[in-house]
Order: C-alpha cells, then structure tokens, then sequence
C-alpha cells in the first residue's frame, strides 16, 4: 500500500479529539463503570450506604421467581421476534410493489417513507387513542360490530398485541427505505434473463431477488432486534406501562422501573450490565457481518 | 416486468394505497380529534368528519396547554427545537472534528480514540439509565439544556459516516495545500468541509429526528415544566384519569409534535435515504 499523505503537526489531532473524548468518557464510560460498580452492591435508596454483596444482584435476577426476570426476558424475545417478523414482511412486500414500473411511484414512495419521522412515543399515542377502550374509534368499532370487548389495560393479550401492532407499525417505513435501496440495486438483466428461460414472477423474487437482497435482510434483521428489545421503551411506557400486571414488562422497562421508580439501584444496575452485554453480542455479529461482506 | 395483464397492473397500486391507508389512518384520527370538542369525543363514537373547533383548540394548545399541564406547547416545541437542534449540530461539529484527526493526522493515541469512540455503539442509554442519571446529577445539570443536550452528542454512527468520506478524498490535495502553505486548520475550512456538504446534511435530517424524538432521557432529568419537550409534554398530559384527559388538546399537541420532523424528511428525502442506507456500508 501506498503510504498515504498525512499531517505532522503534533498537538492539533489531540485538541481535535478532544470534545468527544471528553463526552465518551464523562457520559458513557463513567457512567458505564459505575452501573458496573454498583452491580455489585446493595444500596439502601434513603442513607445511600453500600453493602458489598458480589453477584448476588445477577444471581437474584436469574433465580428468584417473584423478581420476574426470566419472563421478562421471554416477554422481550416474544416481543422483539413478532416486531421484527411483522414491520419486515410487511415493509419488503411493499417495497417491491413500489419498486415496480408504475404510475405515482414517487408519491407512493414519499408516502411511506415519512412516518419515520414519528417519534415512537407518538407511535403509541397514535394507537392508545384509537384503541382506548373508553373513546377509541376502533374499540368502539371492535366492541360494538363485531362483538369483541377491548380492554388491554385488563386483557393480557391484547396489551400485548396493541404493543406489537405500534411498533411494527413505526418501524415499517425504515425498513422499506433499506429495503427499496436493496431492490434498486438488483441487477434488471439478471431478472430478465430468468424471465426469458421460463420462471414465473414468484419464482423470479424467491431464487434472485430475494438471495441478493440477504445483505440488507441481514441488517435489518439485527437492526430491528435491536429495536425491538431496547428502542421501544416509549410504547411501552406510554400504552401499557408494563402492564397488565407484568405482562408487557420488557427489558428495558424493567430496568427503568426497578431503578427509577422502585430504587432497586443494585437490580437496576446488573440488568443494565446484561443489556450492554446483549448489545455488544449484537454489535459484534454485524460487524462480522459487514467486514465479510467487504470482500464479495 | 414481463407479464402484463390489467390485473398485473393494478394489484401494486391497490396494495400501495391499502398501506398508506393503514399508515395514515391513525394520523387522520388525531387530526380529527383535534378539530373537535371534549365531549364529541367522550361521546364514544367521536363522528370521523371534521369539527369546528380546530382553531380554538391549536390556539388553547399552542398558548396555554392542557390545563394540569402547566406548560404551552409553544414553550414545548421550543425546548424539542433547542434540544433537536443542539443535538444534531453538536454530533456533526464534534464528530466532523474527530474523523478529521482520526484520518488525516497521525498520534500516538489514535487507535484507541476510534475504538472509544466505536465503543459508543454498544452503550445506548437505555441500557445506563441510572448511572448517567447520577453523572448527569452529580454535574449539576438536572433541567438544563446542556443536560439534556450533552450526553446525547457523541454518534459512533456520525464519525464512521465522515471517516468513511474524508478517506475517500484524495491525499494529494492535502499536500497540495500544504506545500502551498495552508495550515491544516485552513484545509478543513476551506477545502474539506466545502466538499463534505451532502453528507453533513445527510447527519442533519438523520440526527435531527434523533433529537427532537428523545423520550427516555428527557423523561429522566426533566422535572420542571420550564424544561419539557413537547413528547414529555404529551405523556404529562395523558397520565392522568380517562375523564380528566383533554382528549382534544392532546391530539392538537401531538399533530404538532410530528410536523417539524415530518417537514424536514420530506423537503430533504434525498439527503436523508442517501444519509441512511450509506450507514449500511
């Protein structure tokens, strides 16, 4: 290689650096060592005294039922797994309608892409009121036509259904922009000369559409685990609050509501250092993913 | 492509405008609501058509707000603008800086600079709540616009995106300025930034969104209605008994709360699914 040109100065890179060194370190390496301290302690919420106590915080988490950690990760699989499942079909059936030689194509397209504008919070609002049982347009509508009574303030099932649906339904319009930039990409001469040696339409996208398009299913796959499991904290804060009982409670939630509403400081602190564990699991598998990827 | 048939030709723009249905149906809901009286819409089912008191209630919500509020959404949208925008500018300056050093400079520390800051990525705030709740405590900057600005400032995705670009740029021009006597500091400004244009404003859709639609960290240090972002605001609002709840100026406040993101991706489409799928690579 090369050697390539590069300035000699030596004091400017480090003053260039700087600033974002010092917010890594004051905001997201110090705060990380010190959830990681205080993992190992039991802090009493009103003196503040600590009691070193070891893993006892992880093991506590992992064997005792009434902490509700082990459903709460189930709850989280469940939830980030139909999330996931859900907003990607949905989004790649779409973008390869849209990615068709159609009329208003543009305006389709626009129309799609702009909710991901929509904060996730609103996400949830949008869904509450149409499902609140009280005023909810399609509660009525659910109630009173076809019979079905909603309370998923009450009924487990369908807080967790609510859930879902608001968030496959915010995260649609991110995967169809990665989806339809994939499809673009797809060679027209490869598809055409499939077409000229006799396969049909569905043929056509299950044996080459579909197989070049595995780079961004890849991504999007983990990019939406990753959504499903840590970004949705808002729709579950605001539609369900982790209920009914705690059946709504994912991960994230729990860790919030164990630290900042039930001072549970050390519990809240090992389930931070599992997550952060979990998202460099995650990290680390996409980049693998990309480097490969590099030498195609 | 290949088979037509009238079918064929219709079935994509059914299933198109079946979706955007979807997705606008709870958008129009909320638009509706927001045109209509308190009791229209305890009046379960609030009628699908549009009422006559949209201008009484954006204005009810835009200079007074909910009434156990205490904060306007004028004052709201203020904060979510500051905080969007001191969020996505900081990110670009800070990390424009950094890629800066980490491409064109060689030092000692560079190696572990790029993997502190790559680390980043594996340390969202969802998963450090409590303890950079009592960094952020501890600095003094509970209800203030630093606290709520600064923690958010560090992108490992905004480094890699500018690191990416500047080592796509050719050496030679940088020595070329140097043998002609400008400073690096004179290259960055009148050489590099210049052609950094488009993925700047590529950063600037992507994290401005970021900004203005934070919810967990605002929910955290703000206590003080001066302080609310206009999606603490909406969730201050509707935690409260059903009947108690100004169905109304919610839903005026949260059509309010998704236009200024809404805007920017749609005047900046290009910009932003350029800035997005480039994060792929």
């Amino acid at each position: 290689m090369v050697q390539q040109y590069e300035f000699k100065t030596k004091g400017l890179p480090y003053l260039l650096v700087l600033p974002q060194m010092v917010i890594v370190f004051v905001f997201f390496f110090w705060p990380s060592l010190q959830g990681l301290w205080q993992s190992f302690f039991l802090q009493d919420p009103f003196g503040g005294r600590l009691l070193f106590v070891g893993l006892d915080n992880y093991t506590r988490l992992f064997t005792d039922p009434s902490y509700g950690y082990g459903e709460s990760f189930r709850i989280s699989i469940a939830f980030a797994a139909a999330v996931t499942l859900l907003a990607m079909s949905i989004a790649l059936f779409l973008a390869t309608q849209a990615n068709k030689k159609i009329r208003f194509a543009s305006f389709y397209k626009t129309m799609m892409i702009w909710p991901y504008a929509v904060a996730t919070m609103v996400a949830g609002v949008l869904w509450l009121f149409m499902f609140n049982p009280n005023v909810g347009v399609i509660a009525w509508f659910l109630k009173h036509r076809l019979g079905i009574e909603w309370q998923h303030l009450l009924n487990t099932g369908q807080a967790f259904l609510l859930v879902t649906l608001a968030a496959s339904w915010k995260q649609i319009s991110y995967n169809f922009v990665f989806f339809l930039a994939g499809l673009q990409s797809v060679p027209n001469d490869l598809i055409e000369a499939a077409a000229i040696d006799g396969a049909g339409p569905a043929r056509r996208f299950w044996k080459i559409v579909f197989p070049l398009l595995s780079p961004t299913t890849f991504y999007l796959l983990v990019m939406n685990l990753v959504y499903g499991f840590f970004e949705t904290f808002p729709i579950i804060h605001q539609v369900t609050a982790g209920g009914p009982g705690k059946s709504t409670s994912i991960l994230v939630y729990k860790v919030w509501r164990d630290g900042v509403i039930n001072l549970d400081l050390g519990g809240s602190s090992a389930q931070s250092v599992i997550l952060m564990v979990m998202v460099m699991a995650l990290t680390v598998v996409q980049f693998r993913f990309i480097e490969r990827r590099v030498h195609y | 492509m290949t088979e037509y048939s009238p079918l064929r030709r219709a079935l994509p723009h059914v299933f198109l405008v079946l979706a955007i249905a979807v997705i606008l149906f709870p958008i129009y809901i909320v638009l509706i609501a927001s045109t209509r009286t308190s009791s229209d819409i305890l009046s379960a089912p609030m009628p699908l058509t549009p009422g006559t008191h949209m201008a009484e209630n954006y204005s009810r919500a835009v200079l007074e707000g909910n009434q156990n509020l205490g904060s306007s959404a004028l004052s709201m949208m203020k904060n979510s603008l500051i905080m969007a925008l001191g969020i996505s500018v900081g990110k670009i300056v800070v990390s424009l800086l950094a890629a800066y050093a980490i491409v064109f400079f060689r030092f000692k520390l560079r190696g572990f600079c790029f993997w502190s800051i790559f680390v980043t990525l594996m340390l969202p705030v969802e998963v450090r709540i409590m303890p950079t709740y009592k960094v952020v405590s501890d600095l003094g900057l509970l209800n203030s616009y630093a606290g709520l600005i600064l923690p958010m400032i560090v992108s490992a995705t905004a480094v890699f995106l500018f690191r990416q670009f500047f080592m796509q740029v050719p050496r030679e021009i940088a020595e070329a300025s140097q043998i002609d006597g400008a400073g690096p500091m004179q290259f960055f400004w009148r050489i590099l930034l210049p052609m950094t244009r488009t993925p700047i404003a590529a950063m600037f859709v992507i994290q401005f969104i970021y900004g203005w639609n934070q919810y967990l960290w605002p929910l955290l240090i703000t206590t003080k209605q001066e302080y609310y972002t206009i999606l603490i605001g909406i969730n201050r609002m509707l935690s409260g008994a059903d009947v108690q709840i100004e169905w109304q100026i919610v839903m005026a406040t949260t059509l309010l709360a998704m236009i200024p993101p809404a805007l920017i991706v749609v005047i900046m489409q290009k910009q932003f699914i350029a800035g997005m799928t480039d994060r792929e690579k």
